[in-house]
């Protein structure tokens, strides 16, 4: 598998990176290259195997969905780059007033 | 005599709690040897000397008579930095996450505190644990210890350099892909990435989450049994974490003298491997020839789908890490880059300041498995071949009680060798990735040299049966002289 610009371009939007043009090429490069590499796989029968995502082997433990405050809000907003205080603070989305 | 420093874990512990040695001195002694060492090989990123020391002394004044739940009372460890420590810098070697105090502890450490011990500091680490060199650090390179020009292993190279150091008695890692195996075998120590789910993740900064397990990096095989009957058990606040009972590891290390009884598979694509250098390859046949000496019997086994365990588990782990690491916004916590245009700007402008290259190229491939259209390509089917990958593990434990395998395929080498091509540095992990797919449990120990480098071997087992592996592991040690070995810095 091969990526051109337009398709790592894509790929930059998807997970809002934006590496430095003059790394990109090479970046491109190395991401095709490890894709070409992974199409290895191909070799191998998979017919009816079902995937495995987890190597969990016992059933998830469940428990109630109570509310527990673990930490003060004082605490989580100690480290964020912008808040008021009680909130989060990000640029505006909406444009307007 | 031995120094402080040399003794053991457990030796330490015992001492501490026969009155023979406080727990100033013992901290007072790692911190000693942190002053000495840290320059050479830079294992650490964050310390905490005064607050140790002044945590010591009043554990020293505060002794409760009875220290039976208190199984590491004033002993000395650091923690890789993916572990959350609450008021303690937590970075995973990433700018992204640079000045950020965890608010909270993870559950292992909050674990190591109730038991006693005392947490020296943060190690080093390859960014968000993706790298197996710790070169990959945004903040330094970590040196190995037994050879300062040559890398420690990675992403776990600062725990790994911290115990050979004998900087602490037992350090945490963490292992996605042989992350705590492969620097535990490239610096001369122990370290056991333990049945997934056997510990929790509650803390521990997700890379991929289905193959994540945290773990100890020792100097003995019994001071692992010690730290992991710590840190093991169920923990509400990890979904995978498991409910299966935690047994007496000590009591399953020392159940018997000898290896009779038990079988040792060699997998044969392990050994018979193109990349396998020719003085690991004789540490590990010296190992099984010793382990057969302590009556163990060794049976030829195959594992025919580890030659496509490196692409299963790249697709797979980049996929995970391209969702996990999605969080890293610049709303929450983290960097944020400075005036942003608009919302997206700042995500974008922050992911791309604050996540160094490695990262970003496993964003970027995980982002390009899950697209449309390649999908089933590469996440589904490389999850398909995990599951053959799993049952070749599990039809081999049929035919033995553990796997027997390198860890790596060279010892340590040199900084900067492989740092300009991924996959090559990919290639290296050929020994280690298909434990992880099958989650289940490894444990590296060393077993002897090649040039002067040290070489560990892996003991896999099966799911849960970590004390099978202990006792094997502590009866090789002991008879191949590698138990509480140090590098001689």
């Amino acid at each position: 598998m091969s990526l051109d610009k337009n398709d790592f371009l894509h790929l930059c939007r998807l997970s809002r990176l934006a590496p430095d043009p003059a790394v990109q090429e090479e970046m491109a490069q190395q991401c095709s290259s490890i894709l070409a590499y992974m199409d290895k796989l191909a070799e191998v029968d998979t017919t009816g195997v079902e995937p495995l995502y987890s190597p969990v082997i016992h059933e998830c433990a469940f428990r109630d969905d109570t509310a527990v405050r673990r930490c003060d809000r004082a605490d989580i907003l100690a480290g964020a780059p912008a808040t008021d205080g009680a909130f989060f603070i990000v640029p505006r989305i909406v444009e307007g007033k | 005599m031995s120094e402080i420093f040399e003794l053991s874990l457990c030796e330490t512990r015992d001492a501490i709690k026969e009155g023979k040695l406080s727990a100033e001195e013992a901290t007072a002694a790692c911190l000693s040897r942190i002053n000495e060492t840290e320059p050479k090989i830079n294992a650490l990123l964050a310390r905490r000397d005064e607050e140790a020391l002044e945590q010591a002394r009043a554990m020293d004044r505060e002794r409760p008579a009875d220290l039976s739940d208190k199984p590491l009372w004033g002993v000395p460890v650091t923690v890789k930095d993916v572990l959350a420590t609450k008021g303690m810098p937590t970075t995973a070697a990433s700018k992204i996450l640079e000045g950020f105090l965890s608010p909270y502890d993870a559950l292992v450490v909050e674990r190591l505190k109730k038991a006693g011990a005392i947490i020296l500091g943060k190690n080093n680490m390859d960014e968000f644990a993706m790298g197996s060199t710790t070169e990959h650090s945004a903040y330094k390179v970590t040196a190995n210890p037994w050879d300062v020009t040559r890398v420690p292993g990675g992403s776990s190279g600062g725990s790994a350099a911290s115990v050979a150091a004998c900087q602490c008695f037992a350090s945490l890692g963490s292992d996605t892909g042989g992350s705590i195996r492969q620097p535990a075998s490239l610096c001369g120590c122990v370290g056991i990435k333990p049945t997934y789910g056997r510990v929790s993740r509650y803390g521990l900064l997700a890379y991929a989450s289905s193959f994540d397990q945290v773990g100890p990096l020792t100097r003995t095989v019994e001071d692992a049994a010690a730290v992991l009957q710590v840190i093991a058990g169920h923990d509400e606040r990890d979904s995978t974490s498991s409910p299966v009972d935690v047994p007496d590891y000590h009591a399953a290390m020392t159940a018997q003298a000898d290896l009779s009884g038990l079988t040792l598979g060699m997998p044969r694509e392990f050994f018979g491997h193109e990349g396998l250098d020719k003085g690991v390859a004789d540490a590990c046949k010296n190992a099984v020839e010793t382990a057969k000496s302590l009556g163990a019997k060794v049976v030829e086994v195959s594992l025919p789908h580890t030659e496509y365990s490196i692409a299963s588990y790249y697709i797979l782990a980049a996929a995970e890490a391209s969702s996990n690491l999605a969080r890293y916004d610049g709303v929450r916590y983290g960097h944020r880059t400075a005036e942003p245009r608009n919302l997206e700007d700042m995500y974008t402008s922050s992911r791309t300041e604050g996540f160094g290259p490695e990262v970003q190229r496993r964003i970027l491939l995980g982002s390009y498995v899950l697209s449309a259209g390649y999908y089933d390509a590469y996440y589904r089917k490389a999850a398909q071949v995990r599951r053959l990958i799993r049952q070749d593990y599990l039809d081999a434990l049929k035919t033995c009680d553990m796997i027997l395998a390198p860890v790596s395929p060279v010892p340590a080498w040199q900084m900067g060798h492989m740092s300009d091509d991924p996959l090559q540095m990919y290639f290296m992990d050929i020994f280690t990735l298909s434990l992880n797919l099958a989650g289940l449990p490894g444990l590296s120990i060393p077993v002897g040299s090649s040039n002067g480098l040290p070489v560990g071997i892996q003991l896999m087992g099966r799911a849960f049966d970590e004390g099978t592996l202990f006792l094997a592991g502590d009866k090789l040690t002991r008879a191949l002289c590698t138990h509480n070995q140090h590098a001689p810095m």
